[in-house]
């Protein structure tokens, strides 16, 4: 131990190993993960993969075992019960104890619920940890045991629990909320087009359907759900509920870390406490930076916030500063990549241009100023983009006339891949030709 | 109840583990093509008839074809792994380790007992399996079958049926279908077709695949066969000629060009084999680091072997007299010493900051080289080289690395360690390309910026065992000897991060600390702390 500074961090997921990365990059302070998932760090967003078979767990740890000791970071697998900031101890579960002179809390997020009857039941289930992957594989391995599983919410991990259990043969119901595949977010346009792409794949996809209770039978197993506006019974065996997830805080509910639904963090991502700060899906900005949100919940910002907070404990204090927004996703065999912001409904004095392909497998939508023509935002499904050039267009503030006229450079699909950059550019001329003569 | 699916039997069933009536069918007609082949095998009392033999590579296609086509054709368009670590043959189950047995006793009766397969020793006629593709053989070249022959008819069979399979897994993607018609065209023309009518035409030309070159083609300088191209006239020159052009000037043009991807994804019959009947193994490919400094050693170790034997063998049929034969021993081996030192001395002026630590090992392999050459010279007689005779260092060679590597282990062991064992630890071919495609290539694979979200498929499919995931996650393009452009990767990626280009060489290798999408000013601090 020595007198060197103890740097813990709970929670092994990206934002805690890239916090832990970059501390040692920068300092010789002591280092330890407590996580209680996993031993080793393994990618959230891979857990389908193992599922459908594509991987195993192994192919989802990003570093080799042999990382950690190499790099001297000690990994604890226990779950942390309560913080003694006072003190400035971590108290496990175990009975230990752990001092610290920083503290990153980075405990990631929890699948919600709703107080739905029957959600307790041993067949309903969220999909967030590699428990929740052992249990699914335990309650539907195939279609002889799980004769039909609903869905519940279309969000990104309702899609992809959907693509798991067709991976195996096994029917599906999918109950969304909305008119139309996760139309909260995506312009109607993108949104309608996935919508019919899940029913391509002969899921029994429910819009604009609520769930009211989940049924057991004498035993104590998932029998039915009914339908919240219908009334209508569905006979199924799993019920997995993908309605978001929040903030994993409760073990702080004892403690002065203040916490809204995750926990408050200021730009630095320092909680009102010294010494201790929040990273990754728990925390929360005070307000959102731009037009993010204040809780992110995706891969990159736990990334970019370990990297931050990494430089404010090593003595070299910053903001969090994220760039331009972007993201990815799939659905089903769908790929969809954003950049800037493409809100469901253009804002004021924005407007939508939106192409789609006849085969009905690949889209864009453009957001853009009405009046200085600026370039906001765009979603491409089914068509990769270079990120480096939308964000240097971003940064530039291009037109999107622009953007449209250089669109073929920003391509990043494989070699000979069709381009279809004229045909946007024709539609989108045709389309503006028409408005203006209107 | 069992809590995980079946292990299942079926090769490349992509929506459940057991197999539907249509595969079993194709199954079952393959299955009666490779009977065939066995009762001809067993000197069942088949007779050599061309009917025969087109029925049994009939049913073998057609089962292929039809189970491919029962397992994609209706099937919308995409990434087609389900199960893939669920299936025996795939994932080292029972399946896997029957057919790498299977597979590897095969090649061990091709390379070193083929008069069990039926050759006729001392110009007795064939029986059994070779005397099968007798018919066949006379029709192509007008000779009778070899065991080679035989080799080469099944292996082209394989490339195009499993070539046809592959190009509907992968049906969305241009790139993937490009490549394996390609594969299969010059399998098919250059490997196969072209070498036999050439024979017809020129009957003592030696056996000679255009397409493959030295060091993978490493008898093509041997003295039999350098005499029996420069004593079959004009054509024969030319071949020869036009072998030395392909090594020292086609092929660094293209490395450069394109990166090793061209041969090795596009044109090499190993590699065809690899990509097609292979495709089922490629996640077997062994990671960690401790295989890819086991690769660095042994592939490099292999193509010193092969430079000194093919020196070698060269050498003592060389004379000492320049009035006989411009081209003398003494005048030899000191092109090759100065060829050599160019090499070394270009690499360490231009690029010993990219190379780092490689450079001290590189500097290591050449003067181990150099040394042994010398050495060579100084001892080395008409019949020996290093007190060994010349030709049982081209005799082992062959054995250990022509036949035992590359055929035995390379090939018998697909579905143990991988579709690309041979390529990547033992092709010197694949060493000297995948050299050039690290120093001097505009090839490169380039990460989409901040969009990795390091779950991994790239790195699992990656048939070279390269963690593609560990360049994707930091943002670093992939720049590595051993990448032969498959594409794979690409295509497996689920967030569109990668792809396959060639660019100015100028930022090709970046590395970096911190993706793009954060603080600018917190990625400049932090790559300056590196
Ligand atoms: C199925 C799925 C797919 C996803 N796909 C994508 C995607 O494609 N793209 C994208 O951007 N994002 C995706 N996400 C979201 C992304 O995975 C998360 O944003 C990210 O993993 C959050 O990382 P984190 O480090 O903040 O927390 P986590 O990864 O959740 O890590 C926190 C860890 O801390 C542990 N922990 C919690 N409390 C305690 C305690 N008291 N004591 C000890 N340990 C504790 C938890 O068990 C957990 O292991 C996906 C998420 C899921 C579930
Ligand atoms: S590059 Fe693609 S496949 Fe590889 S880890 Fe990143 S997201 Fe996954
Ligand atoms: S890195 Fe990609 S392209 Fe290169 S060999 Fe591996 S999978 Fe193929």
């Amino acid at each position: 131990m020595g007198n060197r500074k103890h740097a813990v961090i709970i929670g092994n997921g990206i934002a805690g190993v890239t916090a832990a990365r970059h501390i040692r990059k920068n300092s010789d302070m002591e280092i330890t993960i407590i996580s209680s998932e996993t031993k080793h760090f393994f990618s959230r967003t891979a857990l389908m993969y193992i599922y459908m078979g594509h991987m195993k767990y192994e192919h989802t740890k990003p570093y080799e075992d042999s990382f950690w000791k190499k790099n001297r970071i000690e990994l604890l697998q226990e779950y942390v019960t309560d913080i003694d900031t006072d003190q400035k101890k971590v108290a496990l579960q175990s009975g230990d104890a752990l001092r610290y002179d920083s503290l990153i809390i980075a405990t990631g997020s929890k699948p919600n619920k709703f107080g739905w009857p029957g959600q307790d039941l041993p067949q309903v289930q969220g999909l967030y940890s590699k428990q929740d992957l052992d249990k699914l594989e335990k309650k539907a391995p195939n279609n002889a045991v799980c004769k039909r599983a609903v869905i519940v919410g279309g969000g990104l991990i309702g899609i992809e629990m959907a693509e798991m259990l067709l991976s195996r043969n096994i029917p599906i119901t999918f109950l969304i909320r909305e008119d139309s595949f996760w139309d909260g977010v995506l312009p109607q346009g993108d949104s309608e087009l996935i919508t019919r792409h899940i029913f391509k794949h002969h899921v029994d996809i429910r819009l604009a359907t609520n769930l009211k209770e989940i049924h057991a039978d004498a035993s104590g197993n998932v029998k039915s759900i009914t339908l919240a506006e219908t009334g209508e019974e569905i006979q199924c065996d799993v019920v997995g509920l993908t309605a978001g997830v929040s903030p994993n805080i409760d073990f702080l509910k004892d403690t002065s870390i203040e916490t809204k639904h995750g926990v408050l963090v200021n730009r630095q991502l320092e909680t009102n406490i010294p010494d201790v700060y929040a990273i990754g899906d728990c925390a929360e900005q005070h307000e959102g930076i731009g037009n993010r949100r204040p809780i992110e919940a995706v891969w990159y910002t736990g990334r970019m916030m370990g990297e931050a907070v990494a430089q404010t404990i090593c003595g070299h204090r910053r903001e969090y500063n994220p760039g331009h927004w972007f993201n990815s996703a799939k659905f089903l065999d769908i790929e969809y990549q954003t950049y800037g912001w493409v809100f469901a409904a253009p804002r004021d004095g924005e407007t939508h241009f939106h192409w789609r392909h006849a085969d009905d497998d690949k889209c864009i939508t453009i957001s853009y100023d009405k009046s200085t023509r600026l370039f906001i935002g765009i979603n491409t499904f089914g068509i990769r983009l270079r990120h480096e050039t939308m964000d240097r267009w971003l940064t530039e503030q291009r037109d999107v006339d622009y953007v449209l006229q250089h669109l073929k450079e920003a391509n990043f699909d494989p070699e000979f891949y069709r381009h279809y950059e004229k045909e946007i550019l024709n539609s989108f001329t045709s389309q503006t030709n028409q408005i203006t003569n209107a | 109840m069992s809590e995980t699916p079946q292990p299942s039997m079926s090769l490349a069933s992509p929506d459940t583990y057991s197999l539907s009536n249509k595969q079993k069918l194709a199954l079952s007609l393959g299955t009666i093509g490779l009977l065939i082949l066995v009762l001809a095998f067993a000197n069942f009392g088949l007779s050599a008839n061309i009917w025969v033999l087109a029925l049994a590579l009939g049913l073998i296609s057609t089962g292929v074809v039809l189970y491919a086509r029962a397992a994609y054709l209706d099937k919308i368009p995409g990434i087609k792994n389900d199960g893939v670590w669920y299936k025996s043959i795939s994932s080292r189950g029972i399946l896997g380790w029957l057919t790498g047995v299977v597979l590897t006793s095969f090649y061990i009766v091709l390379y070193f007992y083929p008069n069990l397969l039926g050759l006729g020793v001392d110009g007795a006629a064939n029986t059994g399996l070779i005397a099968l593709f007798d018919p066949l053989s006379q029709l192509l070249s007008g000779r009778d079958a070899s065991q080679w022959f035989v080799y080469g008819t099944l292996y082209t069979v394989a490339i195009l049926a499993f070539g046809y399979k592959f190009m509907l897994k992968y049906k969305h993607n241009k790139y993937q279908q490009l490549r394996t018609g390609s594969v299969m065209f010059f399998q098919l023309g250059f490997a196969f077709l072209i070498p036999e009518f050439m024979y017809r035409l020129n009957s003592d030309l030696p056996y000679y695949d255009l397409k493959s070159m030295w060091p993978l083609n490493y008898y093509i300088f041997d003295e039999w066969s350098v005499k029996a191209f420069l004593s079959s006239g004009n054509i024969g020159l030319g071949l020869i000629i036009f072998g030395i052009v392909s090594v020292f000037v086609i092929s660094p043009i293209l490395t450069y060009k394109y990166g090793k991807r061209w041969y090795c994804s596009w044109v090499c019959g190993c590699g065809g084999l690899a990509e097609t009947a292979g495709d089922a193994f490629r996640q077997l490919s062994d990671k960690s680091t401790g295989a890819w400094k086991l690769e660095r050693w042994l592939i490099h170790t292999v193509l010193v072997f092969s430079v000194l034997m093919t020196t070698a063998v060269i050498y003592t049929y060389l004379g000492y007299d320049s009035n006989n034969f411009w081209l003398t021993k003494d005048l030899f081996i000191k092109l090759v010493i100065g060829f050599l030192t160019l090499v070394f001395a270009v690499i360490i002026i231009f690029k010993h900051k990219e190379l780092g630590k490689d450079a001290k090992y590189g500097a290591i392999g050449y003067f181990v080289l150099l040394v042994a050459l010398l050495v060579m010279h100084f001892t080395g007689t008409t019949e020996e080289v290093f007190y060994i005779k010349a030709s049982s260092l081209r005799a082992a060679y062959g054995l250990y690395i022509g036949s035992i590597f590359s055929g035995v282990i390379g090939t018998g062991f697909y579905p143990i360690l991988g579709n690309r064992a041979w390529c990547r630890f033992g092709c010197p071919m694949a060493a000297v390309l995948g050299f050039q495609q690290r120093m001097f290539s505009k090839f490169r694979i380039t990460t989409n910026g901040g969009q990795c979200i390091s779950c991994g498929n790239c790195s699992t499919y990656c048939e070279m065992g390269i963690d593609v995931r560990a360049y994707a996650q930091k943002g670093e393009n992939i720049v590595r000897s051993s990448c032969v452009g498959c594409g794979i990767c690409a295509a497996v990626c689920p967030r569109g991060v990668l792809k396959l280009e060639n660019g100015a060489l100028e930022g090709r290798i970046n590395s970096n600390d911190i993706l793009l999408g954060n603080d600018t000013e917190l990625r400049d601090l932090i790559n300056k702390q590196k």
